[in-house]
């Protein structure tokens, strides 16, 4: 079958909702446009450990600390799942975290912004997961077997984070004028940052229609953004907090995406520092490996 | 900076509770099957999703061709007498 026959079969299969797995024939494209997304999504999981994980050993209490970690460890796992399904294109993690070391794999620029206070944490559950929620929930019906896949295991941790950090702002609502006042702070830190993940308006987003029709992408930037809204201003009113008024810099947005935002350069140099300590790490197991291969199937026996 | 090599990849299959199958759930990067196992228990079982695991190394796998399914599995097509419904029984007789 020559190309323009095999893409019209991959266009009918996508259009009667089939799933497309690994094996399976696929235009270079699509293949090309999903490794893309797939490793910035794995790299933003990544990533978003680190703002969260600054307040780790300041949490204010014994069980804000032990649902902080387990927060973060579920970050670590959800970039271990996407960077799995990503390999399943053709791709090695290795060169897929080259590339963020690099600095030439872009992430989410949500995780560029800085944590200066508890309530940004419940600020970042709250709006942030909660983004992501919005995202993600339709990617779990994504053209791409294991992307969905992926995306349906990660969708079901993603509600914890989201009610953990409403938790967070509900506490320092319900609590004295100074803690509302922090709340109140971190609503107006992180809500245009927060909008701004939805990426684009239609009109600029350059790869959307293209994503649309492969159904990799089931709503568009500005749809998913409003509904957002929709949702998250009765959670504020709730709290008695305001939303800020006003527009969203997109000057801003593109400003982080081409790494001037206040913490790019100290993220990727937490990551490269992170990978480089762990080389000896990396090395020694897997020598160890080797001098005793099979040893464990001896030992189990 | 750059990685020499990567860790082997391996698949990841859970039983879910007593009685069921194991399922593919995923993939990792591991030493050996020992490190497979324990990082498949921190990576797929975080809320209790399984209750036993298997690991095997990905490139030991060995799948059917998509490219072939059509005529792999065309030889079941015509077969439907093997599915109880294709026989017509009376309504007076019970229990069949």
């Amino acid at each position: 079958m020559d190309t323009a026959a095999l893409e019209e079969r991959f266009q009918a299969r996508i259009d009667a909702d089939e799933r497309i797995e690994p094996k399976d024939w696929m235009p270079d494209g699509y293949r090309r446009a999903l490794i893309r997304q797939m490793a910035q999504h794995a790299h933003s999981e990544i990533v978003g450990m680190l703002p969260e994980g600054n307040w780790i050993t300041r949490a204010p209490t014994l069980k804000r600390k032990a649902i902080l970690m387990a927060k973060v460890q579920d970050e670590g796992g959800h970039g271990a799942y996407l960077y799995g399904a990503t390999e399943t294109l053709g791709v090695t993690r290795a060169a897929l975290i080259e590339e963020l070391l690099a600095g030439s794999a872009k992430y989410s620029s949500i995780f560029n912004y800085p944590t200066p206070t508890w309530a940004d944490i419940g600020a970042i559950g709250w709006l942030v997961d909660g983004a992501a929620i919005m995202n993600q929930i339709p990617l779990c019906r994504c053209s791409y077997g294991p992307y969905a896949r992926a995306m349906v295991r990660i969708c079901k941790e993603e509600s914890f984070h989201q009610r953990q950090g409403y938790d967070i702002m509900l506490a320092l609502a319900r609590g004295t004028e100074a803690q509302r006042r922090m709340a109140q702070g971190a609503l107006d830190r992180w809500w245009w940052p927060a909008l701004m993940m939805f990426g684009p308006p239609d009109a600029e987003s350059k790869h959307s229609a293209q994503s649309m029709r492969w159904k990799v992408k089931r709503f568009t930037n500005d749809e998913l953004r409003e509904r957002f809204i929709e949702f998250t201003v009765p959670q504020a009113e709730y709290l008695g907090l305001s939303i800020p008024q006003g527009t969203i810099d997109w000057n801003e947005f593109h400003e982080v995406l081409r790494g001037n935002g206040p913490c790019n350069r100290e993220r990727l140099e937490a990551r490269r520092r992170a990978h480089q300590n762990g080389g000896w790490v990396r090395e020694a197991a897997l020598a160890y490996a080797e001098k005793h291969r099979s040893g464990y199937r001896e030992a189990v026996q | 900076m750059t990685e020499s090599r990567d860790w082997p990849l391996y698949e990841v299959f859970i039983r879910a509770r007593g009685g069921l199958d194991h399922k593919h759930v995923g993939s990792l990067h591991a030493v050996d099957a020992r490190m497979a196992i324990e990082h498949a228990r921190d990576l797929y079982t975080r809320r209790q999703e399984g209750i036993s695991i298997w690991v095997v190394r990905s490139e030991e796998i060995v799948a059917s061709d998509p490219a072939d399914a059509d005529a792999f599995f065309e030889p079941a097509r015509d077969k439907v007498y093997r599915h109880p419904t294709f026989y017509d029984i009376p309504d007076e007789v019970k229990t069949l």
